[in-house]
């Protein structure tokens, strides 16, 4: 059977000024439906920019892309991006009218149908009593919430978040993370993560691949992540079994 | 294993001591002085006293008129009708080119942003023309358009294009990379792009261009008019002024000058304020 998102032996290439960069080789793996897909790897492992490739911002030079058996070529409303920085909100819009705005414009729903949705999402993400609000009077946790919600009300095929709570506070990080878990028992969305903490990885996960750097290449895939648990132990086992794989790659070619 | 130790500090029901004052009122004084209309008027009204003070000292009204003379004679133009109509046709000229400035600033901002040849032309030219005060132009554009009113929109479209086209791209340019990621991921592209995404993104710089231009067009209105008038036998503010300085009517010259500072102060504290305060304020753009 096919999985809702292939990456099927991708190699991924960008552009500086001066150089060509190479940011994954080859990287292969499937992504099923209601799956909570994390990738996991140290700066430099092309986790970015394998996400942003899904998204179809990047055109691999090897491989292909698919999402339901159809390959990736331009960014589109069936993959809903989810970016770290604050400002992916439009600072013109109201909160409902952010979440409202690729309603309109991608889906060309009507108004008054994409309101009534849009405002369901926002209560979702326990931003009703701020749907009218400009996004600059909110907090950061609060505006990464109007993006999930913008995210979520599109019912896209995948969710695509790029270390959305990375410039967050750790309190609210975590806060964060269980919001979107709930939110996740309740639609059972599929969703791709990009992080480069450990603990969060296996918070938010239910599979993780492992990336190592220079090029980007898969070291391994962890599955089952949800069978882990905070109260006896095994979540911390897991956090320090990754931790020493990572940890062995960086040190591996020079010691 | 450790153990850690909590233990509670907080002061629970204790109504017999001091309530902590979370927000204290300033005086009204201070609110009066922290008010920067209020300031502002201040200083309007010390200069006008002394102005007052100065022209009854000098008492030369071929030279200084006083504040009082000034007002009475720009009162009395408006009570005739002459001050308010010379002022009407030169707004008039004036949205005239504005409008026609803004139509072709945004089709050249629009080529420039979606071609870099495009680019490049609009860089040359702003090159070439911002140093170029608009009012040098007029002697050709005479020679060209003749004695009238396409001759001083010709030269009001240059002090308008090209600082529009250049804060408009300079605004498009400026746009967080994470929102264009974000308009593209919604299929947004061509125009829709461009009004849906970069306008709004861009309007604090396209706003200050807007300004700018205002600015340049009104100076450069005035000093047209003053150059050669009338402009088919309707002249504006400047030929106001111009006038009144050779019939040596003095405080009607000055009351010309009022009325070119007032219109410019209407606009910039009122229009202009106003759409700020719909907009990039609101929008907490722009602090």
């Amino acid at each position: 059977m096919s999985h809702l998102l292939e990456v099927d032996s991708v190699t991924l290439r960008y552009k500086t000024p001066d150089s060509i960069i190479t940011a994954t080789d080859r990287v292969s793996f499937n992504v099923g439906s209601s799956d909570r897909f994390v990738l996991l790897g140290p700066s430099g492992c092309g986790k970015s920019t394998l996400l942003k490739a899904v998204g179809g911002y990047l055109i691999p030079e090897e491989g292909e892309i698919r999402i339901k058996g159809k390959p990736v070529r331009r960014p589109g409303a069936d993959r809903m991006m989810v970016f770290q920085e604050f400002d992916q909100l439009l600072p013109w819009k109201t909160v409902l009218e952010n979440v409202m705005f690729p309603l309109l414009v991608a889906r060309k729903m009507p108004r008054k149908q994409a309101e009534e949705r849009a405002r369901a999402y926002v209560d979702k993400v326990h931003l009703g009593p701020f749907a009218d609000s400009y996004t600059h009077t909110l907090s950061g946790g609060m505006k990464q919430r109007v993006a999930i919600a913008r995210g979520m009300s599109m019912e896209p095929d995948i969710l695509l978040m790029d270390e959305p709570f990375a410039a967050l506070d750790a309190l609210t990080r975590r806060q964060m993370q269980d919001e979107l878990l709930q939110l996740w028992e309740d639609t059972r969305f599929t969703v791709m993560f990009v992080t480069h903490s450990i603990a969060e990885a296996i918070r938010v996960g239910n599979r993780i691949l492992l990336l190592s750097p220079h090029p980007g290449e898969v070291k391994a895939e962890v599955s089952g992540v949800e069978a882990v648990s905070h109260e006896d132990g095994s979540a911390a086992a897991l956090e320090q079994e990754i931790h020493d794989m990572l940890f062995s790659e960086s040190n591996g070619g020079h010691a | 294993m450790g153990h850690a130790t909590i233990t509670l500090k907080q002061r629970a029901g204790a109504d017999d001591e001091k309530k902590v004052v979370l927000v204290r009122e300033l005086s009204l004084w201070q609110k009066l002085w922290n008010n920067t209309f209020l300031r502002k008027t201040a200083i309007i009204i010390i200069l006008a006293i002394a102005w007052e003070i100065y022209g009854r000292v000098l008492d030369n009204s071929l030279l200084f008129p006083t504040l009082s003379d000034t007002i009475r004679s720009f009162f009395d133009s408006i009570g005739t009708g002459v001050l308010l109509d010379r002022a009407w046709t030169s707004i008039r000229v004036l949205l005239l080119g504005y409008i026609i400035g803004i139509v072709v600033a945004a089709v050249i901002t629009i080529l420039a942003i979606s071609t870099r040849i495009g680019t490049d032309f609009l860089e040359v030219m702003t090159a070439m023309f911002n140093p170029l005060p608009a009012i040098a132009l007029l002697p050709l554009a005479l020679l060209w358009f003749g004695l009238g009113t396409t001759s001083i929109v010709f030269v009001l479209l240059h002090s308008v294009v090209w600082v529009v086209a250049l804060n408009t791209q300079g605004g498009f340019l400026a746009v967080s990379h994470t929102l264009r990621m974000v308009g593209r991921n919604y299929e947004l592209t061509g125009l829709r792009y461009v009004s849906k995404i970069l306008i709004p993104a861009a309007f604090p710089s396209i706003l200050t261009g807007l300004k700018i231009a205002w600015a340049f067009a009104w100076r450069t209105l005035i000093a047209a008019e003053l150059v050669f008038g009338v402009a088919s036998g309707k002249g504006g503010l400047g030929w106001y002024i111009f006038e009144n300085r050779n019939l040596l009517n003095i405080p009607a010259v000055f009351a010309g000058l009022l009325t070119v500072i007032i219109i410019g102060l209407l606009v910039e504290n009122f229009v202009f304020r106003l759409i700020e305060k719909k907009t990039v304020r609101r929008w907490g753009m722009q602090s």
